[in-house]
């Protein structure tokens, strides 16, 4: 018997395998960037934190309910811009969620293919607006209006910013909650359709359920949208480090701690300017918490059609 | 009260009368239909694939009126109502109430099994546990399924196989006491075993309720239906008893599609 002869063209294409492996480099190459721009902002972020660390203890940190490093008693309590991170989120998403999910679903389910490619492109737009822009809205016009409803309310709160915030937010949900939605095959639709059900209850009692898992993850992508916010809560809610939940009182967040700091003229190398990458680091250990979480809520609801 | 007869004493149920059916973007896909569903029996549309079975069938329960642009002429009439089914003061909902559809890939929800078969109950405002739980059970042992799933009536029905779904899919069309149901060629998805399933089930149902059924299965429509259409191009060729079809069809073309010297 003779050797298998291996025919020309089942033989490997030497310049087809160059290729593959370039373009395969060129893809590891872009992951591992990414890869190493985060590793690089927590080493930053932990070799800066350390110091601080050393000064006060971790204890003091998590524990104390004052927050006064620019004071003559000074104070490194993460509480109150915990509390004050934690409220304008959540007043923001009692806004962007019941918002953002309702649009969702009028978009995908109810809306004509004219309205959808009108009202989606200005939903868009509002992504657009400089945060900064926000901020001022949330302080000379909302926070006003609110006052004609509840006098009481001080200039600076966390009640005007939070609900601007979520305003901002919106269009994050409808849109990534609108293109899970649209994925739902058709056959779905019309299979709830052949049982008799209305728009609403179609789209309420099966689309939704069969796109739970693209809605979720648009609620995480909010949430870590609202804990990171900056420039509003800065502006209008007062720049206070109060440990309260009040959403009426005045508040800082970790951003805006970090960002007064920033702008300050804190000497580098100070406790003052080590506290914002302590602070820095609890921001991210938030986000990081809230990702695992979005992750293993989106891995319990994982779409199958 | 109207019902109208046949040659054998059979009750029409619903009838096309001179139907045409436009698509959105202007095909005529159904030309001048005139067929009767007769009660209690199993009427079986067949014909080369886009000779319009599809959509001859979905404007029973108007499916079309889902899409923008699509338009009904002339009538299907619902006895013994004597309704045109397709005219616009009619509520499509409500039709669909009356004539439920299994469609040809298992289409369940993302819920559970039992809340699968309960949908159409609760769409019609049903939430009494006693009664969803009764009629559950009942549409589930009508649809064969009970014996295999009483036990995980809460497991998500995706994890059941494909022919399971499909006649969970029957339940859940069962549930709500429909009297017409269009088949979509319900078994085209399915093994041979499973499929022997559905059929026998179909007989079972046909007892209850009236039953169109699209199939490109030649050897099915023999074997389950009393009617037989042969459709070509939009058109109704003929429509007999499925043994003259199949054994003495009056006209040429629907011998040549059965004996497969055509299509
Ligand atoms: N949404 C649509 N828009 C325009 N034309 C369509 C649409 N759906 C179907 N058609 C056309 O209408 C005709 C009938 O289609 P239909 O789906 O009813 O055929 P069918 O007999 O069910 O075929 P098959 O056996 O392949 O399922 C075909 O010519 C098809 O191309
Ligand atoms: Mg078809």
């Amino acid at each position: 018997m003779s050797e298998p002869i291996i025919s020309a063209r089942l033989s490997k294409d030497f310049q087809r395998n160059i290729m593959e492996r370039f373009i395969e480099f060129a893809l590891l190459c872009s992951a591992a960037f990414a890869v190493f721009i985060t590793s690089a902002i927590v080493y930053v972020l932990v070799s800066e934190a350390i110091p601080f660390f050393q000064h006060v203890s971790i204890y003091e940190f998590l524990t104390d309910t004052v927050w006064t490093p620019n004071y003559s008693i000074k104070h490194y309590g993460i509480l109150p811009l915990i509390s004050g991170t934690l409220t304008t989120t959540f007043i923001a998403l009692l806004v962007a969620v019941p918002l953002g999910t309702i649009t969702a679903i009028y978009l995908s389910e109810f809306a004509s293919h004219k309205v959808r490619e009108t009202v989606k492109p200005i939903l868009e737009l509002l992504v657009g607006v400089p945060t900064v822009v926000f901020g001022y809205f949330a302080l000379m016009l909302v926070t006003p209006l609110l006052q004609k409803i509840y006098p009481d309310l001080t200039t600076f709160n966390m009640l005007g910013p939070g609900i601007v915030m979520g305003v901002m937010i919106v269009p994050y949900i409808a849109s990534l909650a609108e293109d899970s939605m649209r994925a739902v095959p058709m056959a779905m639709r019309e299979g709830a359709y052949a049982m008799g059900a209305t728009r609403f209850q179609t789209s309420v009692r099966v689309i939704t359920p069969a796109a739970i898992s693209g809605i979720v993850a648009a609620y995480i992508l909010a949430i870590s949208r609202a804990v990171g916010e900056t420039m509003i809560v800065a502006i209008a809610a007062g720049q206070q480090p109060n440990f309260t939940f009040n959403p009426v009182e005045s508040a800082a967040t970790i951003t805006s701690y970090i960002v007064s700091v920033a702008l300050g003229d804190l000497e580098h190398g100070g406790i003052g300017y080590q506290s914002i990458f302590a602070a820095g680091l609890t921001l991210l250990v938030m986000t990081l918490l809230l990702n695992i979480l979005g992750h293993m809520t989106r891995k319990k609801f994982a779409e199958r059609y | 009260m109207v019902t109208e007869k046949n040659k054998h004493n059979e009750i029409v149920k619903a009838e096309s009368k001179n139907l045409n059916f436009f698509y959105a973007d202007g095909t005529q896909a159904l030309k001048k239909i005139n067929l009767p569903v007769y009660e209690n029996k199993i009427t079986a549309l067949i014909g080369p694939s886009g000779c319009g079975k599809s959509t001859f069938l979905r404007s029973f329960n108007r499916m079309h009126d889902l899409y923008p642009g699509n338009k009904y002429e002339g009538e299907i009439i619902l006895y013994p109502d004597n309704t045109n089914i397709l005219d616009k003061k009619v509520d499509p909902i409500e039709v669909r109430m009356r004539i439920s559809m299994v469609f040809q890939k298992p289409n369940p929800f993302p819920k559970s099994i039992f809340e699968n078969v309960a949908y159409g109950l609760r769409v019609r405002g049903e939430n009494n546990k006693r009664i969803l739980d009764d009629k559950v059970e009942e549409a589930l042992k009508g649809a064969s399924l009970w014996n295999e799933v009483k036990d995980r009536l809460q497991d998500l029905a995706f994890n059941l196989s494909g022919g399971q779904q499909q006649r969970l899919c029957i339940a859940r069309a069962l549930a709500t006491e429909p009297e017409i149901m269009l088949f979509d060629e319900p078994t085209s998805a399915l093994d041979p075993i499973a499929t022997v399933n559905i059929e026998e089930l179909m007989s079972e149902l046909k007892k209850k309720l009236s039953i169109l059924i699209v199939t490109h299965n030649m050897q099915q429509a023999a074997r389950i239906s009393d009617y037989t259409a042969y459709m070509y191009l939009g058109e109704l060729v003929e429509h007999d008893d499925t043994n003259k079809i199949f054994t003495n069809p009056s006209k040429k073309e629907t011998e040549d599609y059965i004996t497969g010297k055509f299509g």
